[in-house]
């Protein structure tokens, strides 16, 4: 965009710059903090113990499988929320976003109180769907407070896709099914991708509900998170920041995916 | 032959009201109107995107009126032409064989035809959107026609050109009717333009469609002082 014509600096771009300045630096204060408090020997020792390899591989898997059912809802609830109008839909739309606002540690005893119902009991019954303790638990604490990134992120996703190309694809010989797999969803396809990592690096992250409905036992239901809290609970500080630097990693990793993929690399050609 | 009887429907607030044409087939038929007519309205049920209320469309024979857009054998090219920016052009092309099954190749032997009367050949590995207004007027164009379809429909195809690209597009687009034998609707607002490429036209002002026939013929004798004024406005 061109230059306006008169001067460049301004107080408005310069209030609004030190602002900028000075929340990104105690953002960067604290992380350069946390690196040099660290040595890297030491820390390498540490993600190399049993305790923490077990962590960072439960992390992994509950994450995944958790961004698997964040995915598999996001998709048709975000297209649903993007595309339908019905009576009540904008108070669906409002409900989606409740665990965002909920604090974190009522959605786990909420999950306990659900699994003491007779429902609740019911599906424990079930040999290979018990929830409470166990890593299947993560999981379900895991989806139910990202899965509301997810689906927002979808929802964006399919909005800036114009809707009279998929009715388009109707005229040129789709179903409605065909016009969303070949029109709206690799269109979304860059936003989806974008939602998805969003919702697993907040996946990756969770530990409030973890610590309610899925305990913090070591070498069971231990997470990166559960295992900074169980380092600290002992005051060993240097396991703890380096699960924690690991964390930081994977949350660089993650957001330099989001800004790629929204960006207009056009990756999602067919 | 196309064949429409009282059809009606809304639109949020505006209705079109009992609309009946009759437009034979392998005509060309330019449907004028001023802006907020129901020109693109009339178009949108014709092609199934807006259910018809009541009435009836007949399209060489077939009871269309409640069927789905797919199923009406209907190409349509919109104002913006419509193209699929995550699609280069063959992609674009084949999409309605695509659509019904066809794999890319044999969809691209298949309209092998349409792609070389609008010599499109050597667009065909281009990304959509580095067309020019003309070339993507093409492409939606060869994409609509893919499917040898029984009715065309144009919604103000030259609306986005410049004059000389316009003249050159307008004579195309009959070149182009000409040669496939399809039944064609230009839905435009221009006099001039309706008459470098229509045999006849209709007028539609207020969602009613008033008065058909050949466009000189309606200049003598216009139904009414909208007609009359629309049809001396020209361009």
């Amino acid at each position: 965009m061109p230059a306006v014509a008169g001067p460049r600096v301004h107080w408005v771009s310069v209030l609004t710059i030190a602002f900028l300045v000075v929340f990104v630096g105690a953002v960067v204060g604290l992380i350069v903090g946390d690196v040099c408090y660290t040595r890297p020997g030491p820390m390498l020792e540490v993600l190399r113990s049993p305790e923490v390899r077990f962590a960072i591989v439960l992390s992994l898997i509950t994450s995944g499988a958790s961004l698997v059912l964040v995915i598999g809802f996001s998709i048709p609830v975000g297209y649903a929320l993007s595309r339908y109008r019905f009576p009540g839909s904008a108070v669906l739309d409002a409900l989606v976003d409740l665990p965002i606002v909920l604090p974190p540690v009522v959605i786990g005893v909420s999950l306990l109180v659900f699994f003491r119902t007779w429902l609740g009991q019911w599906i424990e019954s079930i040999p290979w769907l018990q929830f409470v303790y166990t890593p299947q638990g993560i999981v379900l604490c895991q989806f139910f407070v990202s899965a509301s990134y997810g689906i927002r992120g979808a929802k964006s996703a399919f909005d800036s896709v114009d809707r009279r190309l998929e009715h388009l694809a109707l005229t040129l010989g789709c179903t409605h099914g065909l016009a969303f797999r070949l029109v709206a969803l690799p269109m979304a396809r860059n936003g989806l991708a974008a939602a998805a990592v969003m919702a697993w690096a907040r996946a990756v992250g969770v530990f409030g509900p973890l610590m309610i409905f899925a305990g913090a036992v070591r070498m069971k239901t231990e997470v990166m998170p559960t295992t900074i809290f169980l380092e600290l609970s002992v005051g060993r500080i240097e396991p703890a920041l380096a699960v924690a630097m690991l964390m930081l990693v994977i949350a660089m990793v993650a957001l330099t995916l989001i800004h790629w993929l929204g960006s207009r690399h056009r990756w999602w050609r067919t | 032959m196309i064949r429409m009887r009282n059809v009606t429907f809304r639109a949020g607030d505006f209705t079109v009201r009992d609309v009946s044409l009759d437009v034979p087939s392998s005509e060309y038929f330019a449907l004028l109107g001023p802006n907020g007519s129901g020109k693109t309205l009339l178009v949108n049920c014709l092609c199934g995107l807006i259910r018809a209320e009541r009435g009836t469309i007949e399209v060489n024979g077939r009871d269309v009126t409640r069927a789905e857009p797919r199923l009406r054998r209907i190409g349509y090219v919109p104002q913006d032409y419509g193209l699929f920016p995550h699609m280069n052009v063959a992609r674009n092309v084949t999409f309605p064989l695509r659509a019904r099954g066809a794999p890319h190749a044999a969809a691209l032997r298949d309209v092998r035809g349409v792609i070389e009367t609008l010599s499109l050949e050597r667009l065909l590995g281009r990304d959509t959107v580095t067309l020019s207004g003309g070339e993507r007027q093409k492409v939606a164009l060869a994409r609509a026609l893919a499917v040898r379809p029984d009715l065309l429909l144009l919604d103000e195809p030259v609306s986005a050109l410049d004059g000389p690209t316009r003249a050159e597009v307008l004579e195309e687009l009959r070149h182009v009717q000409r040669e496939f034998a399809v039944t064609t609707i230009h839905v435009c607002h221009s006099t001039d333009e309706a008459r470098a490429v229509a045999d006849r036209a209709g007028i539609m002002i207020d969602g009613c469609l008033v008065q058909t026939g050949p466009l000189d013929a309606m200049m003598r004798a216009p139904a009414n002082e909208a007609v009359a004024r629309l049809l001396q406005a020209g361009t």
